[in-house]
């Protein structure tokens, strides 16, 4: 079973658990403009929504990148990015339409969400379980599926 | 059933995995017209500036990607002649081949504008493999290097002859630097931190000719009068611009536009206008050949009509969409979306869609010249349709959502106004609170 990250914005209170998390378990300091989960605030609304790639199944990031440097994690399903193989070329980054992969200038090559091997440390720290991991056949996930549908560059079969 | 793909860039070999999975038993035939493994020109600058290797810029990495997914691959056979009424294909080397269904993603080359001198030793392109070995042995630390236009392929170019540490001199006819991906405002900021840079720009001047260093000397004191710089023991090249300058130059790369690979068309009855024209299955006018990439005139999800797009995300989707239908889905393009990224000496920049502006839009633009920072939203009603970025490197692969799907931004239109930058909050909102 393949799990994917479940965002209920409603839950979220903006603590900013996650980022912190997110850029100590993979950049290894506490650095919120390190995080590959980002929390937008809507201060109309008094509402906070954490966002990170949904490893969608078109994978445009993937699909465009020169070198296969990103690459299906066949355990987690997560689109990878092979640091080693990644040129730094920012083309996956204008290709993904919900702009979650992004130029890191200090290492020179791109960042996205790895799901953590499996066990994604944002889901782990946030205290309100407004991030949690779950079943990717779980129905939440439709909106970010639909938005994905209506990128998709070819039409599906008639 | 055998498809043969025509052309191993990124286009081809996307279609030729797209192949085997949409048909487990055809038999598929990839073929690149240059004697090297299927790579990706878009990874040369990185062989430049030493950040990968050659093996870097191949586009699949494991030594046995091809064979173990049943794909022959066929390197340096050059298609010469194509007869659709035999399912035909010709070689240079005499070989022919036969096919029943044909993708031609032979990609475009690069043009050499009729300017004396062009065919001297030191005069290069940087487009194949081949050209970047030939760059690398010129392009010394300190060497006098002309680059020979400031287009977007230029520019890739200039930030890695920047790295290697060449005295760098770029002339551009036009008015400015990637004319067709930036607006003047957008250029000329980027102009000025390339000379912030110590790169030279000379814009609105062209080469005139070129000749070897020797032959000019002998015309004495005069040659050296118009010179800036002194010549180099290095440089063997004289360059001439119509200001009356003279350059000199130990490599001169030249970078003046592109044309699509069709010799091979020629009475094949194959329709070629700037490209190879397809429609929305990317099918030619000729029954089972269709073509993918930089050599076809493609739709374009902007603007409705057809064109050459000639980027490296237009060109995979391209592959996909063509193998589909060659395998005999029914799948219509949606059409691709222009958009490049570019990287001059660390200022990034983007654009996205129709990034001038449409007939009776509105748009928001924010110039920050002190700090190298642009941006700039085009909209149609209350749609995103095109986007400028300077200094900005987050999430902007959002513009492309939010034009790609049409997006209705409501309020969020006069709050992108006011602040620009809110694009990826305007877009969850309206996608995820609504
Ligand atoms: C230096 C450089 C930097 C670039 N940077 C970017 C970038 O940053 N972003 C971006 O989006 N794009 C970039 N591009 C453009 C991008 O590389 C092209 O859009 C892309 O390669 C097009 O893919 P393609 O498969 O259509 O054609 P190509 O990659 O050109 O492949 C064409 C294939 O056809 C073969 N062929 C040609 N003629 C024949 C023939 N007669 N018979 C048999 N085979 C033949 C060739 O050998 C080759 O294998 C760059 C290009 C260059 C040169
Ligand atoms: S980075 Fe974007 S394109 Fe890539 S898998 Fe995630 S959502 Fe999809
Ligand atoms: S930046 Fe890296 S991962 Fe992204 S497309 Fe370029 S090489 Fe691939």
């Amino acid at each position: 079973m393949q799990r994917s990250l479940n965002i209920d914005p409603g839950k979220c209170t903006g603590c900013r658990q996650c980022e912190m998390a997110c850029s100590y378990e993979n950049e290894g300091v506490f650095n919120p403009s390190k995080s590959r989960i980002k929390v937008f605030t809507f201060d109309a609304e008094a509402r906070f929504v954490p966002y990170t790639c949904t490893q969608c199944a078109e994978a445009w990031c993937m699909q465009a990148c020169p070198v296969d440097a990103i690459k299906v994690n066949l355990a987690t399903g997560a689109k990878e990015v092979h640091a080693d193989l990644c040129v730094g070329c920012k083309v996956c980054t204008i290709a993904c339409p919900f702009g979650t992969i992004n130029y890191n200038a200090s290492s020179g090559k791109v960042m996205k969400c790895d799901l953590c091997e499996g066990d994604p440390a944002c889901a782990k720290a946030c205290p309100t379980q407004a991030i949690t991991f779950v079943d990717s056949n779980w129905t939440g996930l439709d909106k970010m599926r639909a938005w994905a549908a209506k990128t998709d560059t070819g039409a599906r079969a008639n | 059933m055998h498809y043969v793909v025509l052309g191993a860039g990124p286009s081809g070999v996307v279609a030729a995995e797209t192949l085997r999975k949409a048909d487990p038993t055809g038999t598929i035939t990839l073929v690149s017209g240059e004697n090297e493994p299927p790579y990706s020109r878009m990874a040369i600058p990185y062989v430049l500036t030493g950040k990968i290797g050659e093996a870097g810029t191949h586009l699949r990495k494991g030594e046995d990607h091809y064979a173990a997914r049943g794909i022959d691959v066929r390197v340096n056979a050059r298609a010469t002649a194509l007869m659709p009424d035999h399912k035909r294909i010709d070689f240079a080397d005499g070989s022919h081949m036969k096919y029943d269904r044909l993708l031609v993603a032979t990609g475009a080359r690069p043009v050499r504008p009729p300017i004396p001198g062009l065919n001297l030793k030191g005069v290069h392109h940087c487009w194949t493999l081949e050209d970047t070995r030939n760059i690398i042995a010129l392009a010394e630390p300190g060497t006098h290097v002309v680059l020979m236009g400031a287009g977007f392929i230029g520019c890739i170019v200039l930030e890695a002859l920047a790295a290697r540490g060449v005295q760098l001199t770029v002339v551009e006819m036009g008015d400015r630097m990637v004319p067709r991906m930036m607006n003047p405002i957008a250029g000329t900021m980027i102009r000025r931190w390339c000379e912030a840079k110590g790169i030279r720009v000379l814009t609105n001047t062209k080469i005139k000719a070129l000749q070897n260093v020797a032959a000019e000397k002998s015309r004495g004191i005069f040659g050296f009068l118009k010179r800036r710089e002194p010549t180099e023991a290095r440089d063997t090249l004289d360059v001439e611009l119509d200001s009356g300058e003279m350059l000199s130059a130990h490599l001169v790369v030249v970078s003046a536009g592109v044309a699509p690979n069709v010799d091979f068309l020629a009475n094949s009855g194959v329709k070629v206008d700037r490209g190879i024209m397809v429609d929305r299955y990317m099918r030619t006018s000729v029954n089972d050949v269709f073509a993918a990439g930089d050599v076809a005139q493609g739709y374009d999800f902007s603007t409705k009509a057809h064109d050459v797009h000639a980027i490296q995300p237009t060109a995979s989707e391209h592959g996909r969409i063509a193998a589909m239908n060659m395998a005999g889905h029914n799948i219509q393009y949606n059409g691709s979306l222009q958009m490049n990224v570019l990287d001059t000496v660390g200022l990034i920049s983007s654009s996205f869609g129709l990034w001038a502006g449409v007939d009776g839009g509105d748009s928001v633009e924010i110039v920050d010249d002190a700090n190298y920072k642009y941006l700039n939203l085009q909209f149609a009603d209350d749609v995103l349709v095109g986007g400028t970025a300077i200094g900005v490197t987050q999430h902007v692969g959002v513009m492309r959502g939010l034009i790609q799907t049409g997006t209705k931004l409501g309020p969020w239109k006069e709050r992108l106004k006011a602040d620009p930058h809110r694009l990826m909050e305007a877009y969850i909102a309206r996608t995820h609170l609504t």
